[in-house]
């Protein structure tokens, strides 16, 4: 099963928590040779967001992310796992689950409406 | 049965269910077999090919079922001793929220139906329905394995795992006189309290059982009548297992890491200690449910709150405090309030509007038996007594 992991930050988040956290560079060295990571990268911040919305056929653009929410995404990964628990498995390896928070949301099917 | 039907839950919890509907129809007359798992996993199993089969599904599927080996009784890698807690450790999974994993697992394994699992959560059955929905929608489109989790994964899933025995327990406890989900409860509760010596609350939740289950032999009169707690002919409580709860609940609460369950089986032990109703410590329930409502707080507990201080403080006392209650609306529906209400201001001198309250309360009440306890109490006249026939440890 194909996963979108979504890497957001926490503002709730107080550092000093975070000892033990894995290094980001072997997480994605381990994921990718197991075969479980196809593609991911760092985003750069909301306020490089544009959102697009088409109402009445006209393309509205507003400068900032769609939604104002605290946590932030940061980043994104597409993980292929063979189910819910060795994505959390995985998930639960990346620093930014120590230090922020990651959603995982599982694709849409192909052929499926 | 999730394993054998190749994932499809539905079918499964299908399949499962006509196994024990078939049980139900079967073991009385011809007796419980020998293996009784066994026996249902085998016809669940029969039904689910026969299924399959019947709706013409893939040769392939089909055959790997046919072929597929019942259910090892120990898996290789896992501790837990009994294959129904296995399950129902594996139907928890903790990517659900508490009350979705709960309703889930009570649905595919205990064949509660949606409607019975509604009335346990003091929700329309509709909205239960909703829910079961939704939690089969992600299990299945999010891909939760239905995989037995390792040791050091059991605990997490433990509070989900003790809600589905206290919800069974109490599911049992509304019929006195049909001991098997109850019975059922407690042994799985036992086996839990040994698997996970180190967790107050299985002990706890043990304890409560034991310490409820003993008044079952009064609870019903000859006339097959509910007998109310205070009412109860204390004689006949078993008071080998109330010795036995007692003991374990002692033992527990000198860790001095009181969970919910734990306060609950205190408060039953204050019950089961008293050589009679007179000589209850009303006094103490009350600073128990004081203790309960700030490690959970609900509104059953301050219901029941209210009724322990009508009893320590006369009916004066509760009345303002279930007005409240009944204020918020979140109990319109629930038999025991109602009850409950009737009760106090039969006891303050106000037939007329007690009349009232017994009334909707007889129309909410889940049982026949309880319906019957109800319209005697309101043909009665003031007095004595209390609100509800035993009700047995409430709501979750």
């Amino acid at each position: 099963m194909k996963y979108l992991m979504l890497v957001c930050t926490d503002p709730g988040y107080t550092p000093g928590q975070d000892d033990g956290a894995p290094d980001v560079d072997n997480w994605v060295a381990d994921m990718d040779g197991k075969g479980i990571r196809i593609m991911g990268n760092r985003t750069r911040p909301a306020s490089d967001a544009t959102t697009v919305r088409v109402r009445n056929r006209e393309v509205l653009l507003t400068d900032g992310p769609y939604a104002e929410t605290k946590d932030l995404i940061a980043g994104f990964d597409i993980l292929e796992c063979a189910d819910l628990d060795e994505a959390i498995d995985v998930a639960s390896k990346h620093p930014m689950a120590w230090a922020g928070a990651i959603e995982l949301r599982p694709f849409w099917p192909d052929g499926e409406d | 049965m999730i394993r054998l039907t190749g994932g499809d839950w539905d079918l499964a919890e299908e399949c499962a269910q006509d196994a024990f509907a078939q049980a139900l129809q079967k073991w009385p007359g011809a007796g419980v077999p020998d293996q009784p798992l066994a026996w249902l996993t085998t016809t669940a199993r029969h039904r689910a090919i026969d299924r399959m089969r019947r709706a013409s599904a893939e040769a392939a599927k089909l055959r790997e079922v046919a072929a597929m080996e019942p259910v090892p009784r120990y898996a290789s890698d896992s501790e837990i001793p009994d294959e129904r807690l296995e399950l129902m450790f594996t139907c928890c999974h903790p990517s659900l929220n508490l009350d979705a994993q709960v309703a889930l697992t009570l649905r595919s394994l205990s064949g509660l139906s949606t409607a019975e699992i509604a009335r346990a959560f003091l929700v329309p059955e509709p909205t239960m329905g909703q829910r079961l929905f939704r939690a089969k929608q992600k299990v299945a489109h999010a891909g939760i394995p239905f995989r037995v989790p390792p040791p050091h994964l059991l605990p997490e899933r433990l509070p989900a795992v003790l809600h589905v025995l206290y919800l069974l327990f109490n599911q049992g406890y509304g019929e006195p006189q049909e001991p098997r989900l109850a019975r059922e409860a407690i042994r799985l509760a036992r086996v839990l309290a040994v698997l996970m010596p180190d967790e107050p609350e299985a002990h706890g939740m043990l304890a409560l059982m034991l310490l409820h289950d003993a008044r079952r032999p009064a609870r019903v009169g000859a006339d097959g009548d509910l007998v109310p707690l205070d009412e109860q002919d204390r004689s006949l409580w078993d008071e080998a297992q109330i010795a036995e709860g007692s003991v374990i609940l002692e033992r527990v609460l000198r860790r001095r890491r009181a969970g919910p369950f734990q306060i609950q089986a205190a408060i039953a032990a204050c019950h089961a200690s008293a050589p009679a109703a007179a000589q209850t410590d009303w006094p103490q329930i009350v600073g128990l449910y004081g203790q309960l409502a700030r490690v959970a707080p609900s509104v059953i507990v301050d219901l029941n709150r209210a009724v322990a201080i009508g009893m320590a403080d006369g009916p004066e006392a509760a009345l303002p405090l279930v007005d409240a209650i009944t204020a918020t609306g979140q109990l319109d529906r629930y038999y025991l309030l109602h009850a409950t209400r009737a009760d106090l201001l039969r006891r303050a001198g106000r037939t007329a509007e007690a009349a009232v309250s017994y009334r909707r309360a007889a129309g909410l009440a889940p049982t026949e038996a309880e319906r019957r306890f109800l319209r005697n109490r309101l043909a009665r006249r003031p007095g004595g007594g209390s609100a509800a026939a035993d009700g047995g440890p409430g709501g979750p």
